[in-house]
């Protein structure tokens, strides 16, 4: 049945072509692990995105729930965990992979840095590789403070603070993400959007970048 | 060559592969999709009889009265006004309607309209209801005005929630 409906699309748009040229490619031998089980360490890039598509996913739907709004946030959040069936493993696996997603990256550029996999002529794809680095981090800042709970406001207080410290243009660039004087109702609402759309929207495109880049190159050879 | 119905080597990997790899997806899935649904499977909340209005001010013409109701929704709790329109039938039983019109939700009133004296009119569009709620055939709602659940205790009218008959 399912091939029978492939193959009718396949007849009038010849999609094949399509996915083969993403999907249907040789492993290299020094990539696989059947062949070298040390080769594991080729796996960190792709778990890294793996991850990245639940939180993409966990988070779509934590926003069913959640308002980004001082007098609601925290409420919403206690109720989507407590009274919203699974809502504590939806949110358990935004939570924890937040985590895991950086001890991932961080696993994956100390394989390309240990390898050398950033030399010539793959210089480019490193730079992609440390923006996206910049942007999980942003992504980690601004969701911390959703929950909008003791933790999160003192380690915004504290991640803002941080901010001042850069010279000339520290105390704007502390109102410009705090959107205001103090941290309260205009930077929960500005964190948010950051966090679901600016952010993300940066990530998608990057991580484009750093996979065409992968296509055309190829996987950088054994040592 | 593959004798007939043997398992290639190819078809077993594909089905072990697509299976775990279902399996995995689903267990992803599973909690995010009944996350989502969860509102379609709660139970509907009880609502607590507040009181009203004196039975003894009760006339055979219906009066709209309005009363407050605690209303929780998800994560936040407020006191909504309701009203009803509450008289006396012939029988001298207490009625109770809801004055949501049951065509398209908005709010009927009593005996509003003069070309209709002694009904209920919808102005949104034209519906009417005679006296005991029932719909009149030929305008928009389909279904007689919902009653309220209700109760007489020490002298005061207690209400509910209004339910379709």
């Amino acid at each position: 049945m399912l091939q029978r409906i492939y193959d009718w699309v396949d007849e009038r748009l010849d999609i094949t072509p399509l996915w083969r040229d993403i999907a249907d490619h040789e492993v290299p031998e020094h990539v696989n692990p059947a062949h070298h089980f040390s080769a594991f360490v080729y796996c960190f890039g792709g778990l890294t995105f793996f991850i990245v598509v639940i939180q993409i996913l966990s988070g779509m739907f934590l926003t069913m729930y959640y308002v980004p709004d001082i007098v609601n946030a925290w409420e919403s959040v206690y109720y989507l965990q407590n009274e919203v069936a699974f809502g504590v493993i939806v949110r358990g696996m935004h939570h924890w992979g937040a985590s895991l997603v950086i001890v991932m990256m961080f696993l994956h550029t100390l394989r390309v840095f240990f390898q050398g996999a950033y030399k010539k002529p793959r210089e480019l794809n490193w730079v992609v590789g440390v923006l996206i680095f910049f942007v999980m981090l942003g992504l980690g800042f601004t969701g911390y403070l959703l929950p909008w709970d003791m933790k999160a406001l003192f380690a915004t207080k504290v991640g803002l603070q941080i901010a001042v410290t850069i010279p000339v243009i520290g105390e704007m660039a502390k109102t410009l993400l705090a959107g205001g004087e103090i941290i309260g109702a205009q930077t929960l609402a500005r964190f948010f959007a950051i966090h679901v759309f600016f952010l993300p929207g940066a990530l998608l495109a990057l991580m484009g970048a750093h996979f065409i880049m992968i296509r055309k190159q190829g996987i950088s050879g054994p040592l | 060559m593959a004798k007939k119905n043997e398992v290639t080597r190819r078809q077993f990997l594909n089905y072990t592969l697509t299976g775990v790899g279902g399996f995995m997806a689903a267990g992803m899935l599973m909690p995010m999709v009944r996350f989502a649904i969860d509102p379609v499977l709660k139970e509907g909340t009880e609502q607590e009889m507040v009181p009203v209005m004196d039975v003894s001010e009760i006339t055979k013409e219906p009066q709209r009265k309005k009363f407050k109701v605690d209303q929780v929704d998800g994560w936040y709790e407020s006191e909504v006004e309701q009203s009803a329109w509450v008289y006396k039938d012939e029988k001298d039983e207490i009625v109770a309607l809801s004055p949501v019109c049951k065509h398209l939700g908005c709010t009927v009133d009593w005996s509003s309209n003069a070309a209709y004296p002694d009904q209920f009119y919808c102005p949104c569009h034209g519906g009417r209801y005679t006296k005991d709620g029932v719909n009149v055939p030929g305008t928009p709602p389909l279904a007689p005005l919902d009653v309220y659940k209700m109760k007489v205790e020490k002298g005061k009218l207690y209400l509910g929630k209004p339910e379709p008959r």
